[in-house]
């Protein structure tokens, strides 16, 4: 089945295939812009605290402002796999292998930032970017890195417990995961939009409203029950 | 198999997985801890089958998304390259960043052509016609060093230096300036090289043109003294991010047989390790210019020995050091072909 979305399978050498959920322009920019907040910010409150330190202050001030200039996306970045605005927008830097990013990775696609940015607001960046499939800016190209969404703790949502009811038909397997996904989602629905949904099945069912959403409810019972 | 016999078969492995990935302290393993963690790559492989079969099987959405979160952070976490530190530097200078200088050893001449042919040019230029100098930089810059390296000056160097700083404030200012240029000669080369091969030409018109213009003026004494101490780290580690920055360009114009993207991606690895060792290079030349350079302590003679003494270090460096570990990594392929 071919899908218009932005989940990049890749194959593990176990044989299976993972997925990543990359990430685009918008929400990159935005955490850009954020980082670039806490940036200046830093900058400015060193400044101040650097300030009575006269000649000294001024020389530990310049290093200061050469790491945050270059180096403060890298840092955090192999540590924590985030800048502070990725972390925001729940984003993650990695290799395009899924594995976690490493301190040259990190170092080469952050230096070439400055020819991404280029000629200005990430011209050359963004058309990069948008010349390939995987939303690589040249950093990234050349660093074989991506840039995903951080997908949040998976929690399981338990099926409601409901007398398994045999369906009339077999169901495909489409139609199956689609029960599993609405009998799972089932708590977090409100009344009305669950009895919405379920209706969906009232031919098949030859019931409604309320009665109907047990049906269907058996159904998945049925589906996953081990009897 | 219904998914509630499946669940109820594996959880256990699971769940033993899903600690052994969470439990991350590496520190003071019991023995009983240490025979768990070996279980690692077995209850790995066994996570993935079950996320295949959960997935073949359309098992329920979030059984499924739960078994992909544990393979993708069990694949992350054992596909990892971990070294330590201390061995990573020591493999670095002691092999990498020779090693794969000496391998594109064409670039290196290319990129240093750049910059000392224009210095070479304008500095005997310079040398020769006293007006010249104007027309590449302005006259208030001309000025400011005229006088920062005027031998009736007590002490010399760049003009911040006069006025009383300390020392430190000039290393801050050099690391800098002079690393933040040195990454900007490498990553303007992704861009067809023009922005490599710009920086390259400027500055070196601009270092011929004052060192030109400053021995004309017989303010050569104090000039060279100043800068030979940290000429050999900084003009090398300039000519190694130009060096880098041109193999960038070379993956772009020219990808051989690879998608430009994967060239670039095979010439970056070795790319980035030029530009880690010149901003290393790089932070050596700040501490003597910042420290040894303005010294006056010495005579100009002592300090013309100990530049001469760097530049004999930095090229026996960069022509012999890792050279056995090469040879020895080719002969031991070569027994292993055999």
């Amino acid at each position: 089945m071919v899908t218009l979305d932005t989940i990049r399978p890749f194959e593990t050498p176990e044989g299976v295939e993972l997925e990543l959920r990359i990430a685009g322009p918008v929400p990159r920019s935005a955490a850009w812009l954020i980082d670039l907040l806490i940036r200046l910010v830093v900058l400015f409150v060193a400044y101040l605290a650097f300030i009575p330190f006269a000649q000294f202050g001024e020389g530990i001030w310049f290093l200061g402002f050469f790491l945050i200039e270059w180096l403060y996306p890298v840092l955090f970045e192999v540590y924590k796999g985030q800048t502070p605005g990725k972390r925001a927008l729940g984003l993650l830097v990695i290799h395009d292998n899924g594995t976690p990013i490493s301190w040259p990775s990190s170092l080469l696609r952050n230096l070439l930032r400055f020819a991404d940015i280029f000629p200005g607001c990430y011209g050359v960046g963004l058309v990069a970017l948008l010349c390939n499939s995987d939303f690589k800016r040249l950093g990234d190209l050349a660093a074989g890195t991506l840039v995903i969404y951080k997908d949040d703790d998976v929690t399981r949502l338990p099926i409601p417990e409901h007398e398994p009811k045999t369906p009339p038909i077999s169901f495909d397997y489409p139609t199956q995961r689609a029960i599993l996904d609405y009998a799972e989602r089932h708590e977090r629905l409100s009344g009305d939009r669950s009895i919405e949904l379920a209706g969906l099945l009232e031919e098949m069912t030859g019931k409604v409203g309320q009665e109907n959403v047990e049906e269907v409810l058996g159904y998945a019972n049925w589906l996953v029950a081990d009897r | 198999m219904k998914q509630e016999r499946f669940e109820k078969q594996n959880r256990e492995i699971w769940l033993e997985f899903d600690e052994q990935l969470t439990s991350t302290s590496a520190k003071a393993l019991s023995v009983e801890d240490v025979k768990k963690r070996a279980r690692v790559p077995w209850l790995y492989r066994r996570v993935c089958s079950d996320y295949a079969m959960a997935k073949y099987r359309h098992y329920s959405p979030t059984l499924v998304a739960q078994l992909h979160d544990l393979a993708l952070r069990g694949h992350q976490s054992l596909y990892t390259k971990r070294v330590h530190w201390l061995s990573w530097i020591h493999n670095f200078c002691a092999v990498d960043f020779p090693q794969t200088l000496r391998r594109h050893i064409g670039f290196f001449w290319l990129a240093c052509a750049l910059l000392v042919g224009p210095a070479l040019a304008l500095g005997i230029m310079c040398h020769e016609r006293s007006d010249l100098i104007y027309s590449v930089i302005d006259h208030r810059n001309v000025a400011s060093y005229e006088y920062m390296y005027d031998p009736e000056n007590p002490k010399i160097g760049r003009e911040e230096e006069r006025a009383g700083s300390t020392s430190t404030k000039m290393f801050g200012y050099y690391i800098s300036n002079n690393i933040g240029i040195g990454f900007r000669i490498f990553a303007s080369g992704i861009l067809f090289g023009i922005g490599t091969v710009f920086f390259l030409f400027y500055n070196g018109i601009f270092m011929g043109a004052v060192a030109g213009h400053l021995t004309r003026l017989q303010y050569g004494e104090t000039f060279w003294s100043f800068v030979s101490g940290h000429s050999a780290f900084e003009l090398t580690a300039i000519v190694i991010s130009g060096m880098a920055g041109l193999m960038l360009a070379h993956a772009v114009f020219s990808p051989g047989n690879y998608r430009r993207s994967h060239a670039l991606q095979r010439v970056g690895r070795e790319a980035i390790t030029l530009v880690i060792g010149a901003g290393l290079m790089l932070t050596l030349a700040a501490f003597v210019e910042a420290y040894w350079s303005p010294t006056s302590l010495v005579s100009n003679q002592v300090k013309y020995v100990v530049g001469g003494c760097l530049w004999l270090l930095v090229v026996s460096y960069f022509s012999l050091a890792g050279r056995a570990a090469a040879a020895s990594r080719i002969s031991s392929e070569a027994n292993h072909g055999n």
